[in-house]
């Protein structure tokens, strides 16, 4: 090759040896005597295991049968689920019903899939969440009576953000208009207090009414899981920018927070809020459980997304904090338009393994007897027309649980690869 | 770069702009500013060096309030700079700053980190600011790099970015920290010659550096600042030929005569 000037060498073939399947096979799985015997040793591993479980969970399996009697002495008992599969997807959820929750799942799902989409990460898919989510609780509840109050309180909690939220950038005019809304909400609900205007509420009730306690199975580990990371990802903002704020008295109420929930189990915070709770409020007044459980989850997830949005805004340059002040951005500007955008996008794959994390965190509701998708599982193995195939419904359990975690898995890993392919830094 | 010398101004009878008097600052114990005094005619460039920790930044950092000055009075365009967060602001929007690191936004294109303060600090209507954003594109010569994201640019076309993010809020006032300092050697030409032009349009510029081409084509004074304190200052002609400071001459001696 001496006689090749440099920048016209050929580019040459690589050698034959290490290309093609052959040549993979040979370098991955045979390329000593020892990497040998192991590769052979595992194969013939697998195989075994693999083979004595299709033998139970195929060949021998029975897939229909009147009752658990007629399995015994055979393969895998899938008649058991082929009879259960209602109650442990619906739970006590009045049987003929069952397409009430079946589409409240379909509608949750629908908006997780759309909100996957980058494309869609827009003000659209406040609008899309709101209309969805008010169909799939109206499809569980059946009926929904929206009381004057708390019209008026989300009308002034409306006008409220809308006045801080908006305040340095609207029109005059889109400012008054927040201003309105926040009045009407703040008389109106005076009004209702001292009672110069009578109780009045809107009913929605196109359907029979369902109360939570009936409710179980898939809709029910959705519902905490999907809404309680909802709530707890703005409420982690807030705790995470409180943690870093200035003012000491914020600053110690976020630090404290973080600290006493991280410090506990996540049990201990449902018994608190099934058990204990009620002790403290007045006699008469009731907290429905559910919600109850859903805001120890929300308190909960909150605690631990916080601190990993801190991670993010620590990662953060301080040239960014410093450049976004130098042109005059106000605190909110500089947060909402330079900060999270940033940190957030750091901090994306890290939050969707949390998410996966107490999707299955969820099933510990079924200590206070909620009936999430574990606990009717479990149920199902009550019937004593059924006993004694607890595997069976696990692995059934085990497997609807790996679809969403894997799926929510996938999703991270092609996530951290979009966000990675404009880097941008 | 244009380093012939240019026909200075007469600044006696312009009105002052930035004010400093008595300014002292402390790291911890460390005295990092100790009784600062200076007046910033408008239209005035002045060039500030001095030996790594002199304080030389923090004193510029101080006058947008990226520091907190602990005694004294420091003035911006009348105002004087106090806690209250409506004068930070305000002081702010009058005042420039580009940053040795550049940092533009990475999150946003070339336009957006343009247009950003005009639209939210200003309330510039976004079509206006986009225009304001591609004339000055124009000006530091990449119009054509709008729709492209920072980490796509070469550190000069980003310093160069951050420059004319900075003059989109038309201020009156800039700050350069060490702008040069940062870029491979064959980019610090373009940067300095966006520098000199500004200069000569009659910007008010306060620029930390040690590109001492550029302090004898542009500034209409050179202070030397060592150890927290102002050690000497003058015209620069006067100020590279003849330093009065021992410690002046060791500093020039060392970055002139390596």
């Amino acid at each position: 090759m001496a006689d090749v000037l440099p920048g016209e060498r050929p580019q040459l073939a690589p050698p034959v040896d290490d290309t093609g399947p052959l040549g993979w096979v040979r370098k991955n799985l045979f390329s000593s005597w020892g990497n040998g015997i192991t590769t052979v040793v595992l194969i013939v591993a697998i195989g075994w295991i693999l083979s004595g479980f299709l033998h139970w969970a195929v060949f021998t399996a029975t897939f229909d049968a009147k009752s658990g009697a007629e399995c015994r002495g055979h393969g895998a008992c899938w008649a058991l689920i082929r009879e259960k599969y209602r109650y442990i997807f619906f739970g006590s959820f009045p049987y003929e019903q069952h397409w009430r929750p079946l589409f409240a799942v379909v509608a949750m799902l629908a908006m997780l899939i759309l909100s996957s989409d980058r494309r869609m990460w827009n003000k659209r898919l406040i609008a899309i969440w709101g209309v969805g989510s008010f169909v799939a609780f109206l499809l569980m509840f059946g009926q929904i009576h929206i009381s004057l109050g708390l019209i008026l309180f989300v009308a002034l909690a409306a006008g409220g953000l809308g006045m801080i939220l908006r305040g340095a950038i609207a029109t005059p005019g889109e400012l008054n208009g927040w201003r309105a809304l926040a009045a009407v909400g703040a008389l109106g609900l005076i009004g209702r207090i001292t009672g110069v205007i009578p109780t009045w509420s809107l009913a929605i009730a196109p359907l029979s009414y369902v109360e939570t306690g009936l409710w179980g199975g898939i809709p029910v580990t959705l519902i905490l899981a999907t809404y309680g990371l909802v709530f707890a990802f703005p409420f982690g903002i807030l705790l995470a920018l409180g943690r870093r704020s200035n003012l000491p008295l914020i600053k110690g109420l976020c630090v404290g927070f973080i600290e006493l929930i991280r410090g506990v189990p996540l049990i201990s915070l449902l018994i608190m809020a099934s058990v204990m709770l009620p002790l403290f409020l007045p006699s008469g007044m009731t907290i429905d459980k559910f919600l109850r459980a859903q805001v120890a989850v929300i308190l909960f997830a909150g605690a631990y997304i916080a601190e990993i949005i801190r991670g993010g805004l620590q990662s953060l340059p301080k040239g960014q904090f410093e450049a976004a002040d130098a042109m005059g951005l106000n605190y909110v500007q500089k947060t909402t338009l330079i900060i999270l955008p940033q940190a957030l996008r750091v901090v994306i794959p890290p939050l969707i393994n949390t998410f996966i994390g107490f999707f299955k965190d969820t099933s510990l509701v079924l200590i206070i007897g909620i009936f999430d998708f574990l606990n009717t599982a479990n149920q199902a193995l009550v019937d004593p027309n059924w006993a004694g195939f607890p595997g069976e419904v696990y692995l059934f359990a085990a497997f609807i649980y790996f679809c969403f975690c894997y799926s929510m898995s996938r999703y991270s890993k092609h996530l951290e690869i979009e966000l990675n392919k404009g880097t941008r830094r | 770069m244009a380093t012939a010398a240019q026909p200075k101004q007469d600044l006696s009878h312009a009105p002052s702009v930035i004010t400093l008097k008595g300014v002292n600052k402390w790291y911890g114990q460390f005295h990092v500013l100790s009784d600062i005094n200076l007046d910033v005619k408008l239209g005035e460039k002045i060039v500030v060096c001095g030996p790594s920790g002199s304080g030389k930044s923090t004193l510029i950092r101080c006058i947008n309030r990226l520091e907190e000055h602990q005694q004294g009075n420091i003035v911006v365009d009348g105002v004087t700079l106090s806690n209250d967060v409506k004068n930070i602001e305000a002081i702010r929007r009058e005042v420039g700053m580009v940053f040795q690191s550049f940092n533009l936004f990475p999150h946003l294109t070339i336009l957006e980190n343009l247009t950003l303060a005009p639209i939210w600090v200003k309330k510039m209507p976004k079509k206006d600011a986009e225009e304001v954003a591609m004339n000055l594109l124009k000006r530091v010569r990449i119009p054509e790099q709008a729709l492209k994201y920072p980490g796509q640019l070469s550190g000069g076309q980003q310093q160069r970015v951050a420059i004319a993010r900075a003059l989109c809020m038309r201020p009156k006032i800039m700050l350069f920290d060490e702008p040069t300092s940062a870029l491979d050697p064959e980019m610090v030409k373009e940067v300095l010659d966006v520098m000199i032009e500004l200069a000569r349009e009659g910007m008010t510029m306060i620029c930390v550096t040690h590109e001492m081409g550029f302090a004898r084509a542009v500034a209409d004074r050179v202070i030397f600042m060592d150890r927290g304190e102002i050690v000497e200052q003058n015209e620069p002609e006067a100020f590279f030929a003849h330093p009065k400071n021992e410690r002046t001459k060791t500093f020039l001696g060392q970055i002139l005569h390596h």
